[in-house]
């Protein structure tokens, strides 16, 4: 069936493969003001996040540990990249976009793909072949909704050790 | 070799999945239906169905005796002593519910302890929480060896004069380790203390006898055994049932009721609050009656020339690691793919046809107890043969080529 290797091999492309193997940004942040953790109760996987942001606004590092499938583990560390430079509200673009990829209806807003970073925006589309396996969708959104939390005052804040 | 050919019989079997034969090999879930079981409820609501215990009328008699034939067949198949003790529930979680509900809050004080193990399924944990948070008793716990063994004298360990109750699985779900529940439960008596038999995964692998057992109370869902969602039994010892409570009230339930006082129905009546699952409990019936045909032994032993295979196979590949490998097993195989997450290996699975269960399986105390997060689950089904094995030989092949 080539139909369903290509999809496959869609979905576990190098670059995946490349950052579930070895994750960047992967540790605790302990100094990090923002921190939040993510379940995926499906199967177990945690998450936690760390957002180091600067006075203006910008995220100036982000990280993350954890334990997850190669989806989840290289999403997360691609996004961990991406993010290093954003405001809150260009996090949120890049997560809109991403989201609509896995839903399979992006691209459908112009407004949002032209604030995107071009880079950034070819790097969310080699993590978008999770679209065919809709249960694989909630392993790739993991990171990115566990940002939503850590970008949201109300639901993060600034965890101590415990 | 026994080789039972039991495909024919579950239309499931009649597709192709991404191209491929179905290979499904995650029984432990939930089984597949073979046609009688669809046929049987398929011609119970053409021409018997109405409800039960209720009407004059001729389908209403028809209906209730299905029902109470039903209660019938699974007494034969857990064989208990009498009828009475077969309470219908929705489920295993349902049973275990039930008996926490009733037995456990009207027998259970602050400062009493209860038992379980490591290997159990949450539904074997979170209704004992759920009590204790009312009640405050203490759950203890007999640990689970590396193998995923619970040594016997592990589990007696814990045993003191505040222990009130063993409730503890017959086979793990995750790793298929079985349990000695036949000395658990003597050791146990020997202090008077009753005890609970999770048998979810366990009725579909072989014979299951309560009174050469001699559980207190068993439990098992229908799904699991070639039947319909929705139905599972409780079977408890008559003496037992009729000192516990109601769990629900409505109706069905009560002998009389006034709103000065109501009183309530003998057991298994009084616990069956509601219009019950009438088509499954039909569905059930012929599931039973399915196994029985094949015979219990016919399918232990067709399972153990798989599990045997399945274990030779998974061993001699590289980069698999079989998790859970008791000398006593069920037909179940928990694995990991080095360097691969379950999930990882169950999509790529997927698109091969073959259905595996990837993840915690309901049984996070015991996957912590083994240091992992998860693993992927092969539960067999008479359903099986060996080239199911073969195939999914070939398909970690691929998992791991895509890796690599």
């Amino acid at each position: 069936m080539s139909d369903e290797g290509d999809d496959l091999r869609e979905l576990y492309q190098e670059l995946i493969l490349d950052h579930g193997r070895h994750p960047r940004n992967f540790h605790a942040s302990p100094d990090a003001q923002r921190e939040a953790v993510g379940h995926n109760p499906l199967c177990g996987d945690k998450l936690v996040l760390y957002l180091t942001v600067g006075e203006d606004g910008h995220i100036v590092d982000a990280s993350f540990q954890g334990e997850g499938c190669a989806i989840s583990v290289a999403s997360a560390s691609m996004m961990t990249e991406m993010l290093k430079g954003k405001t809150a509200a260009q996090a949120k673009a890049l997560w809109t976009y991403f989201e609509g990829l896995c839903k399979g209806s992006a691209g459908d807003d112009d407004a949002i793909l032209a604030s995107l970073d071009e880079d950034d925006a070819s790097r969310l589309q080699a993590l978008a072949g999770v679209r065919h396996y809709p249960v694989r969708v909630k392993c790739a959104m993991l990171a990115w909704r566990t940002l939503e939390s850590a970008l949201d005052p109300a639901v993060a804040k600034k965890v101590g050790a415990e | 070799m026994v080789g039972l050919d039991a495909k024919k019989d579950f239309p499931v079997f009649d597709q192709r999945i991404h191209g491929h034969p179905l290979v499904y090999l995650d029984s432990g879930a939930s089984a597949q239906k073979p046609r009688c079981v669809l046929d049987a409820m398929t011609r119970f609501y053409e021409t018997d169905y109405a409800n039960i215990h209720r009407g004059v009328h001729e389908l209403s008699q028809r209906a209730t005796a299905h029902y109470d034939e039903g209660r019938r067949a699974v007494q034969r198949f857990l064989n208990a002593a009498h009828e009475d003790e077969i309470v219908f529930t929705s489920g295993a979680t349902d049973a275990i519910n039930l008996v926490a509900a009733s037995w456990g809050r009207t027998f259970l004080k602050a400062g009493d302890e209860i038992v379980l193990t490591q290997l159990e399924h949450h539904a074997n944990i979170v209704p004992w929480q759920l009590l204790q948070e009312q009640i405050g008793f203490t759950i203890r716990v007999a640990p689970i060896q590396s193998n995923g063994e619970v040594l016997l004298a592990d589990v007696t360990a814990l045993f003191n004069e505040k222990t009130k109750l063993v409730s503890v699985t017959h086979v793990s779900n995750a790793l298929g380790t079985i349990l000695p529940v036949e000395k658990i439960i003597a050791a146990a008596h020997a202090k008077n203390i009753p005890v609970l038999i999770d048998g979810s995964q366990a009725v579909s692998h072989g014979s299951v006898d309560v009174q050469k057992m001699d559980a207190d109370f068993y439990v098992f869902s229908g799904h699991k055994i070639y039947g319909p969602t929705g139905i599972g039994a409780l079977y408890g010892k008559r003496a037992i049932l009729k000192t516990m409570p109601p769990y629900q009230g409505g109706g069905d339930m009560i002998e009389s009721v006034t709103f000065e006082k109501t009183t309530y129905q003998e057991p298994p009546m009084r616990f069956e609050a509601g219009t019950p699952p009438i088509a499954e409990v039909v569905g059930l019936a012929a599931a039973l009656d399915y196994v029985a045909g094949i015979g219990m032994e016919k399918i232990a032993a067709h399972e153990a020339d798989l599990l045997a295979y399945g274990t030779e196979k998974l061993a001699a590949l590289d980069g698999v690691r079989l998790v859970g490998t008791a000398p006593h097993k069920a037909s179940i195989l928990s694995f990991v793919v080095e360097g691969v997450h379950p999930h990882d290996v169950g999509t790529i699975l997927d698109q091969q046809g073959i259905a595996i269960r990837a993840g915690h399986h309901c049984a996070q105390p015991a996957m912590e107890a083994l240091g992992l997060m998860a693993t992927v689950r092969v539960s067999l089904g008479l359903y099986n043969t060996r080239g199911d094995i073969d195939a999914l030989v070939d398909g970690l092949k691929k998992v791991r080529e895509i890796f690599s």
